[in-house]
């Protein structure tokens, strides 16, 4: 890695001037995007914090969201971890906000006009893919504020654009990295499948210094299968213990389309996470899952909607939590099915795994239902860990830590066999695991 | 030579500490002994083999056990397990989505060195060639801890991980019940090879067939919590001919 330049700019908060700064550097960007930055940035000071008696927040704990103080980082760190490694495509990894290492996509791919850029670079060769696929769909579940703070301040993502007709096995990869103290990170990705394409992008989402430093993340991804297409996407975060975290994504599955997107929540303070599912022709299918370790005081907080807007669309959510130590979850899901969506069938599961009895977990699960030819239901459970699962462990020599980590396992397996890629399966178990050290 | 000595043992329920149903049992056996224990339904044979294990349903409310001459009763179930302990279930839990290679790897990982990584190549190597012994479908390597196995798989399961982990002593609650006629015998056969090493068998049966093919060295009738006959292999033929009255006979005659 090359010695990181130095920077002039002082380290000051996310105030006008700091933004003015953003700009300027940015002047090569076209025009378009920098009107969007502009007006992201007083959509960013005109709205509100959450508050109390907004519904999309209940019982989210206000006082930890506190974005005061927080910088952009200027310099890569010249030390960052790496991601668990697994076969793949492509990899683009930032630190802080510079690409530090990327591997091009192969030449026959290439050819065949599949993009795989950083978002800057994309802006520049592919303006017009990221105009028409950026924000189109936003998810609008009660972090706005935080979307547009991102859309301000973009530092790092990429786009990934995979034509009509053009499979890729292996997984593309986007890792981001955010070392420093009082530090944030603005991530962006947006994944693009034209007709009958298939792809899957795993986005990791890493704090690379100490493992308390005090960190901002927002971060957004547009993810769009156009008809008939299949995409996978996968975020693995596992940021430092101190950081507070948004990720905000928008699914758009067109005719035929089939989207499966798994989140696996593993670091971070306090994390808020909004997901919505857009079902917008015949056929279309969204599988929504989600795999949470929440440990100490962390607090997890999974807000979703499953909206059917096209008949004959299906839509299965299953998001699973391990609630250990006084760890809180909160999970709020509804679906929308759209006056025109006959034959809808919608799924929605919420599954907390208590292994402390000091632990929260909080479940809100809804439908709005417009049309009168719908299968829908949702449901959530806690339950306790089996004490005779855990016995027969013990009565084996296995220790107390390694039994839960076999046992959250086994409870997190109905949701990872979901994935085709044998060799990410095993790269997130590996990761899940490292959460559970003696 | 290891011994296991059980110590005028009471047992109750933890939520009902002050009703035994182990009611001072004594006991010892050593490594190269197999000692069986017959006795009528709700005696309290799983119990003791459970409260010996570190079941958290169980409390020891008086007396000892001790492993080479050491209280295990302040032992958690999995270091008792590591000491050498051995508790082959009478009805195993299923643990769907743990598979079986990595429930073994686990309890294999478990007892080496901290730092001390596991041999991966060796592992399978032994794990399937303890499979092959036992007759087991390799296929099960990939199947879940007991999910959907027979109550003979079951039993097998168990002698598997027995063969695997290599106790020093082996409470096997029932472990011939459901078994076929060959199967037990390749139970017996692996629980004789074993014996023949440094292994200590407490056989819990109801049933003197399986006394045909692993011969015990001691019989012992328990009773209402306690052991209250005890002999040669021929007491089980004796038990099977007369049935458990003749032992409540004899008791009542005996406290007469
Ligand atoms: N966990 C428990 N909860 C309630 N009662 C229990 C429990 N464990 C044992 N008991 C009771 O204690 C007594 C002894 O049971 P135990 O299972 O030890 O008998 P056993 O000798 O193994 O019988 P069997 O030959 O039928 O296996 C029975 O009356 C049983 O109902
Ligand atoms: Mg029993």
């Amino acid at each position: 890695m090359s010695a990181p330049a130095l920077s002039s700019d002082a380290v000051i908060g996310l105030d006008s001037a700091r933004f003015a700064q953003h700009l300027s550097q940015r002047a090569y960007l076209p025009a378009w995007w920098l009107e969007a930055k502009k007006a992201a940035f007083n959509q960013f000071n005109a709205l509100p914090m959450p508050s109390r008696t907004d519904e999309t927040w209940r019982f989210s704990n206000l006082k930890g969201i506190d974005i005061s103080g927080f910088t952009l980082p200027e310099d890569p760190a010249t030390q960052i971890p790496n991601h668990t490694r697994f076969p793949q495509t492509a990899e683009i990894v930032f630190s802080n906000r510079q690409v530090v290492g990327r591997s091009t996509v192969p030449a026959e791919l290439a050819a065949k006009g599949v993009i795989f850029a950083p978002l800057d670079e994309a802006l520049k060769t592919h303006g017009d893919i990221v105009k028409q696929y950026f924000q189109k769909h936003p998810a609008s579940l009660g972090s706005e504020k935080f979307v547009a703070l991102n859309t301000a301040f973009t530092s790092s993502g990429a786009l990934l654009y995979v034509p009509a007709d053009v499979e890729v096995a292996l997984p593309f990869v986007v890792q981001h990295t955010l070392t420093g103290e009082n530090v944030a990170a603005f991530p962006h990705t947006i994944v693009v499948l034209g007709p009958r394409a298939k792809a899957t992008l795993v986005e990791f989402f890493i704090s690379g210094g100490a493992a308390n430093e005090r960190q901002l993340a927002a971060g957004v991804n547009d993810l769009h299968a156009a008809e008939g297409a299949q995409l996978t996407y996968v975020g693995a975060q596992h940021w430092s213990a101190n950081t507070l975290a948004f990720q905000v994504n928008s699914i758009v599955a067109e005719r035929d389309a089939r989207v499966l997107s798994l989140n696996l929540h593993l670091g971070g303070r306090q994390c808020r996470h909004e997901s919505n599912s857009r079902l917008l022709g015949p056929g279309a299918h969204s599988e929504m899952l989600a795999l949470t370790v929440a440990t100490g005081a962390q607090e997890f907080d999974q807000r979703t909607l499953q909206t059917h807007v096209a008949p004959h669309t299906t839509s299965n959510l299953l998001y699973k939590n391990a609630l250990l130590d006084t760890a809180k979850t909160i999970f709020s899901g509804l679906i929308i099915v759209e006056p025109d969506a006959q034959k809808t069938d919608a799924y929605q599961k919420n599954r907390n795994l208590m292994l402390s009895d000091t632990a929260e977990a909080h479940s809100l699960p809804g439908l709005e239902i417009q049309a009168n030819d719908v299968k829908c239901s949702h449901g959530s459970t806690s339950a306790r860990i089996d004490a005779e699962q855990e016995f027969y462990l013990r009565a084996r020599g296995i220790n107390p830590v390694e039994t839960r980590r076999l046992l959250v396992a086994a409870f997190f397996e109905e949701v990872l066999e979901k994935l085709e890629n044998e060799d990410l399966h095993v790269a997130l178990t590996g990761l899940i695991a490292s959460q559970f050290k003696r | 030579m290891s011994s296991l000595e059980i110590r005028s043992l009471y047992v109750a329920l933890a939520a009902t500490p002050d009703k035994p149903i182990v009611k001072g049992l004594d006991l010892t056996i050593k490594t190269g002994e197999v000692h069986a224990i017959m006795g009528p339904n709700g005696t309290g044979k799983s119990t003791l083999s459970k409260a010996i294990a570190g079941h958290p349903d169980y409390v020891i409310t008086s007396g000892d056990v001790l492993l080479d001459g050491k209280s295990i009763l302040e032992m958690e179930p999995d270091e008792r397990a590591r000491a050498g302990l051995f508790l082959a279930f009478q009805y195993p839990s299923e643990i769907p989505g743990v598979s079986i290679a990595n429930f073994l790897r686990a309890a294999v990982q478990a007892r080496l060195a901290e730092g001390e990584e596991l041999d991966a190549t060796a592992y399978y190597k032994r794990l399937y060639s303890k499979m092959d012994l036992l007759k087991i479908d390799r296929k099960f390597t990939s199947r879940s801890v007991n999910e959907g196995f027979s109550g003979g798989e079951k039993k097998r399961c168990e002698i598997l991980q027995m063969a695997m982990l290599e106790p020093k002593f082996s409470l096997m609650d029932e472990t011939d019940s459901g078994l076929d006629i060959d199967a037990l015998r390749i139970v017996a056969e692996g629980v004789n090879t074993l014996k023949g090493g440094e292994l200590g068998v407490l056989l819990i049966t109801h049933y003197q067939r399986l006394l045909n093919y692993i011969v015990p060295d001691f019989v012992h009738v328990m009773y209402d919590g306690r052991i209250v006959k005890s002999g040669d292999k021929s007491l089980a033929l004796e038990l099977e001919a007369k049935g458990y009255d003749w032992v409540k006979t004899e008791l009542a005659a005996a406290t007469a």
